[in-house]
């Protein structure tokens, strides 16, 4: 550009180069040398403008440097030894200010030396060669991160470990200034932070908001009209607790927590390879709802799942809970190798364990060291060792039940297992089970994950950055859960209060719920998640109580209404200022729908079921053999819960799946959301929906409180979003209704002919035009989301 | 509504991501650095910063005619008069060289070796050997750009096929599709990005089933989810409206829903709820434009004749090519088609005449047809199967008569346009047609080669999931530049 302008008159040159170069002396007088450096920025790959971003007063280690370092550095500069270059590690204190090159003259960092530090030399260099990190690495910083970590190292490089590997403190409660808007503790630490960003919370939700939020995150789903109307009727100051109260004692509040255990647990009606063939695991499906009912305390709903067979004198009910890691798929596939896919089990099973219960994604230690936290890949192995001991195969015969297993019949639900829903029809059910072999199997380092490439032998341990294992419990699965609910453990309880919060207020505190490493999210409010998972433990592990908390708190309560100014300073509510607007899981579209209109089977428990779904999915797939053909369930079971629709994994319910439901192949413990035309073309047309507005249109006209077109249009209206429409809405659904009516073709719509015949004292073009209007109803953006 | 149908209706693909899929509130703010933006959530942030595509893309469009089940190389492609001459005699030792073989074969006493019964002949000014199997491919060889050296790690079907859709043999990941989708985004306003279509073979019609995780969006958005076009009344799951409603009345109710819900908005302001009105547009206009692409009535007679008598069978592999077609026609970005039924354990001759006779002459009408449009040179075809199959019999070896088992180490492809070589092949295997003797060509390679052609570099373009980055080829692969045109 300066050699365009100098061709121009001296004037210009005089009027506008003058003083930029006054400036740029300034500066360079001014400020610290390196500064120099940071013309580079244009040269940054990523097109998002970080420009304007603010470097930090007191730049923080932990919260501002090491998550440049992580995702930037540590690939060649972290804790893997294969990849390590230059002899330069960062990711561990004693290493990163120690010195390196051949001579050891040079230091990465030199605390407050930004002249002297290579790692401000290099990051800064103009020259590509010598620029940090690599071309080839296809990793650059931005000029924001270049200045923080130059800030950092100016301000004298203080160190700090990764919060999640230092247990939790229980700090004090901040005071806050408008203490009237604390409904309990939680609102001391959110009120707190709002203050030092600068925002206000927002006014509580309406109660008919209120109501219809809680139902959903507590049950899965909506109030009932008359829910609705005693709440609003309630004028006592713990009306909104009773409505709590009433919710968490409901058998749909074990629905609802088991919807997202069964994604975490990978949980499935078929065993998940090719052919795809049908397992029994519904058992242990209706003891985890039966668990969250019971209010079973989390340590031993957890210590269970893993080692209940291993307890002392074990009980049925604990070793059925142990099912837990035999939800992993098994295959079937003639000609595999057996080891092979042992070996997948087991993997499986360290994984899931070590990403639901500790936050922790181990599996990059499967092939070697972990390039981000500090896991060897022996350590790995270690861990992975506790699930090598199962009594199983890795290839199954068609018609065979994977082994270990148990058998349950009538006599055992009479027994020990009253919460199996077993229907008279079936005479046994044999869910798999853990059970280690008595030849205990060696443990080995799978080089690359190989299971054809063992290298040295490992024993059994735990991470021990989590917390000390060493010396102080057995070497099998009872002594890793032991480990985990121990005082030192500083993950077990935060990763298990973060995932509470997450079903609750949508995002965790930790936002990347499955990773609390060092490539993971940090948390929005370190010292409440700490509270909360100190409190959790020293309340016996209560989850009921644990959600209690959270839904009563006035955090929770405020409405979910936004603006354009905190949208631009908080754009994903990580402050909550406001309450979020989230969008109806997969399985609440669906049982929303049933419940509004009366078709819901309330049953609890049993062998899956297998509602509508369009024909021909599976029978496109097939090879002919296994479940080759969906049968549609007649009766009540097409309409029970989502829950507990069948899941065949290789061919998952569409609609479902639509809606962002986890696959079930792996172990998920965060859904996508998203909103995409498929989900719009479901929600107007999927046969299910069509049939609930169907429905919900006749019982309004029958039930006959609702006589007038106004009044049905209203009591349809609340159903599907829990208030009562204004008179602007009313008048245009009321034209709409009306075109409906005179749009009737009985030729034509033949869907809602048998309803119709089976109803002669209505008219059909009433019914049928009130059908319509209930569906757009359903299609309302106020009915998809919670509130 | 015109208006925010114009909005929507914005080409530029971060707006369209934006607008669609990714459901966070004023996600551009969101950064990768800011600390309690979850990695995951802030989809879009990561991706921005790719710079996608890289350079300048070869190809717009990916048809992908992708052979479940393992078509025998040896009996269509791979030439090898040695087979012939040894028929009936072992394999030796130091062919196989401890090659693991899978449980279906392991057993065996003998490994008999069998060429094919099929008649190979050389075609074209590039002068590639097919075999009397393939008379229509035959005849257009110099379009293809065949590859005899592809390989890979795995010996089962589902492992294998999975390989070759996610670059990992354990479900869970995205389909390559879904990747294109993700990274590159839509070409069109009307129709998905990645589309899926499914056939099943008259040689073996039930042998090895699809899965419909396949096509699945793994860790990306269910934006990026592959979509079905099925042959039969409802071409992609819940299109149609339900039977009485009228075009108008389904028009009049989106009119209300839209009015209702800007209505919330202004109260709410989550801007969410614009982007839920303009799915809801993009659904109305798939309604139309789905069916429209579906129906042939308007390919003249000639076209027809062309991909074969079957093209007006709905679901059969040729009507499937003629649909494809006018999928890429209509600017979808990626097809995928699946042909059911290659896996010849036994009875191989008869099987495969079958398999051969549903795909052939279709299969070289598409190409010819994507030229004569002049769209093949941006659109590129790939085929093949998952693996390979053995030189030796599985089963009794008969005069008439041979199986082959699953093999890994090398069987062959071809691919046409999109910026391939035409007229050309890549690789060789020994004379045994058992190794690769020569420029050896990985299912990572071939994926890499693909995004290449579709200008992303695979090494660069990474999802960041749960504490890492994951790419299609996973940590390996490698652009073949020599099948570069």
């Amino acid at each position: 550009m300066s050699e365009k302008n100098k061709s121009k008159s001296a004037k210009w040159f005089l009027y506008f180069i003058v003083p930029f170069l006054l400036v740029l002396l300034f500066k360079y007088i001014s400020k610290d040398k390196n500064e120099g450096y940071n013309s580079l920025s244009s040269t940054s790959e990523n097109n998002y403008d970080t420009a304007e971003m603010k470097v930090p007063e007191n730049v923080d280690y932990i919260f501002d440097v090491k998550p440049i370092l992580s995702d930037r550095c540590y690939l060649c500069h972290g804790p893997d030894e294969g990849t390590r270059e230059a002899g330069l590690r960062l990711d561990i204190k004693e290493n990163a200010y120690a010195a390196i090159g051949k001579e050891l003259d040079r230091h990465a960092i030199i605390p407050g030396d930004t002249i002297n530090s290579q790692m401000v030399y290099r990051i800064n260099n103009p020259d590509v060669e010598k620029r940090m990190p690599p071309l080839t690495s296809n990793l650059s910083l931005t000029d924001y991160e270049r200045k923080v970590l130059t800030k950092w190292i100016q301000q004298g490089a203080v160190w700090k470990d990764h919060w999640a590997f230092v247990p939790p403190v229980k700090s004090d409660i901040p005071k806050v200034s408008n203490s009237e808007l604390v409904a309990n503790k939680i609102d001391n630490f959110i009120l707190k932070t709002l203050e030092q960003k600068g925002l206000k919370p927002s006014k509580k939700a309406s109660k008919e908001k209120l109501i219809r939020r809680v139902s959903f995150d507590l049950t899965g789903l909506p109030p009932s009209i008359d829910a609705l109307d005693s709440f609003l009727n309630d004028n006592s100051a713990d009306a909104y607790e009773k409505v709590v109260d009433k919710l968490l004692a409901s058998k749909a509040y074990g629905e609802r927590m088991s919807a997202n255990w069964l994604d975490i647990a990978r949980y499935a009606d078929t065993h998940g390879y090719q052919d795809d063939l049908e397992r029994v695991m519904w058992p242990w499906r209706d003891w985890v709802i039966s668990a969250f009912n019971r209010n079973l305390p989390y340590n031993d709903f957890i210590e269970w799942q893993l080692a209940g067979d291993l307890l002392p004198d074990a009980s049925l009910e604990q070793i059925l809970a142990t099912g837990f890691n035999r939800n992993h798929k098994i295959t079937q596939e003639g000609g595999v190798i057996d080891e092979e896919y042992r070996v997948e089990y087991v993997l499986d099973r360290a994984n899931t364990t070590s990403k639901a219960l500790l936050g922790l994604t181990m599996e990059c230690a499967q092939c070697h060291d972990h390039k981000y936290d500090p896991i060897s890949q022996r350590e790995y192995y270690s861990f992975y060792g506790f699930f090598n001991h199962v009594d199983e195969k890795g290839l199954i015969g068609y018609d065979e039940i994977p082994e270990p297993n148990i058998t349950i019949t009538q006599k055992e639900i009479e027994e020990a297992l009253s919460f199996v829903n077993m229907p008279d029809s079936i005479k046994e059910a044999k869910p798999m089970v853990m059970r280690d072999n008595k030849a205990q199997r060696k443990t080995y380092i799978l080089n690359r994950g190989a299971y054809d490439a063992p290298t040295d032998e490992v024993q059994l341990a735990a991470p021990e950055m989590v917390a000390p294992f060493e010396g102080r419990y057995e070497r099998n699965r009872l002594g890793l859960a032991k480990w985990l609910f121990s005082e030192e453990n500083s993950l077990t309880a935060r990763v298990a209060v973060n995932r509470m919060w997450q079903q609750i207020f949508g995002v965790g505190i930790v936002s990347s719920s499955a990773d609390f490493g060092n490539q993971g999210a940090l948390p929005s409010h370190p010292e409440l998640l700490d509270w909360l998972a100190i409190t959790f433990k020293e309340e016996g592990w209560d989850m009921k109580k644990m959600m209690k908390r959270m839904v009563l708190s006035n955090t929770y309560q405020q409405t979910s209404k936004t603006n354009e100014k905190l949208l631009e300073i908080d754009p994903n509510n990580t402050y909550l200022a406001r309450n979020s607007r989230d969008k109806l899981t997969a399985e609440m579209i669906r049982d929303n729908a049933l419940s509004v209109s009366g078709l819901l089977v309330e049953k609890v428990g049993g062998p899956s079921v297998k509602p509508y779904q369009p024909p021909g999915i599976w029978e496109e797939t097939t090879s002919g053999q296994g479940l080759t053909k969906y049968f549609m369930d007649t009766g009540g079971n097409q309409y029970r819960r989502s829950l507990y629709t069948f899941w065949k994994r290789t061919v998952p319910p569409p609609a479902m799946m639509t809606f962002d439901a986890a696959g079930r192949d792996l172990c998920t413990v965060e859904r996508q959301k998203t909103s995409t035309p498929l989900q719009a073309l479901v929600m107007l047309n999927d046969p299910v929906l069509i049939e609930a507005a169907q429905v919900l249109a006749l019982n309004t006209i029958k039930e006959g409180e609702a006589k007038t077109d106004e009044q049905r249009i209203e009591h349809i209206f609340r159903k599907l979003t829990s208030r009562t429409p204004d008179p602007e809405e009313k008048e245009k659904l009321l034209s709409f209704l009306k075109n409906a009516e005179q749009e009737y073709n009985e030729k034509e719509a033949q869907n809602i002919n048998e309803l119709i015949k089976a109803n002669r004292s209505i008219k059909a073009e009433k019914l049928y035009g009130l059908s319509v209007l209930t569906s757009l109803v359903f299609n309302l953006d106020e009915a998809i989301v919670k509130a | 509504m015109e208006e925010l149908s114009k909005h929507f209706l914005n080409n530029n693909r971060r707006h369209f991501l934006k607008k669609l899929g990714l459901g966070i509130g004023g996600l551009a703010a969101a950064s990768l650095l800011d600390p309690f933006s979850s990695i995951v959530e802030a989809e879009g942030s990561p991706l921005a910063g790719m710079n996608l595509p890289h350079f300048a893309p070869k190809a717009k469009r990916v048809i992908y005619l992708f052979q479940s089940g393992g078509p025998s190389q040896l009996d269509l492609f791979d030439h090898k008069p040695l087979l012939n001459k040894m028929r009936g005699q072992e394999l030796p030792d130091s062919v196989r060289k401890g090659q693991r073989l899978t449980g279906m074969t392991s057993g065996q006493a003998n490994f008999p070796l069998v060429g094919g019964n099929f008649k190979f002949k050389q075609y074209g000014e590039s002068r590639a050997w097919v075999s009397e199997l393939m008379p229509y491919t035959s005849k257009i060889v110099d379009e293809l750009c065949f590859v005899k050296s592809m390989h890979t790690e795995a010996i089962n079907h589902d492992p294998a096929i999975t390989f070759f859709q996610t670059g990992s043999q354990q479900p869970g990941r995205p389909s390559i599709g879904s990747w294109f989708s993700y990274g590159l985004g839509s070409l069109n306003n009307n129709l998905p990005t990645f589309t899926v279509l499914l056939s099943r073979g008259t040689g073996r019609p039930f042998s090895q089933p699809l899965y419909s995780r396949l096509w699945g969006n793994g860790f990306l958005s269910s934006l990026h989810q592959g979509v079905q076009f099925r042959s039969g009344k409802d071409p992609v799951l819940y299109l149609k409206d339900p039977e009485g409603m009228s075009r108008q009345e389904r028009r009049k109710m989106l009119d209300h829903i839209s009015e209702l819900n800007h209505k919330q908005e202004e109260e709410f302001g989550d801007p969410e709820i614009n982007s839920r009105i303009a799915q809801y547009e993009m659904a109305y206009r798939m309604q139309t434009s789905v069916p429209g692409t579906m129906n042939i009535e308007d390919e003249p007679e000639h076209i027809i004749q062309m991909y074969g008598a079957n093209a007006t069978v709905p679901g059969t592999y040729a009507a499937n090519c003629l649909l494809a077609r006018r999928l890429v026609e209509r600017d979808v970005r990626f097809v995928q088609l699946y042909h059911m039924g290659w896996d010849q354990h036994e009875n191989l001759p008869t099987q495969i005449a079958g398999q051969s006779k549903d795909v052939d002459q279709a299969t070289a009408a598409l190409i010819m047809d994507l030229k004569q449009r002049g769209l093949l040179e941006d659109t590129l075809v790939v085929w093949g199967g998952e693996f390979g199959r053995t030189n030796y019999s599985q089963g009794t070896l008969t005069d008439t008569n041979y199986g082959r088992d699953h093999h890994p180490k090398c069987f062959t492809m071809f691919m046409a346009g999109g910026g391939v070589k035409p007229g050309f092949t890549y690789g060789e295997t020994d004379d045994f047609g058992y190794n690769i003797v020569k420029d050896p060509m990985h299912v990572h390679d071939l994926q890499a080669t693909m995004m290449h052609l579709m200008g992303v570099d695979h090494t660069k373009f990474t999802h960041k999931h749960q504490g890492r980055r994951y790419r299609l080829t996973d940590v390996s692969g490698h652009v073949v530049h020599d099948v570069l045109a």
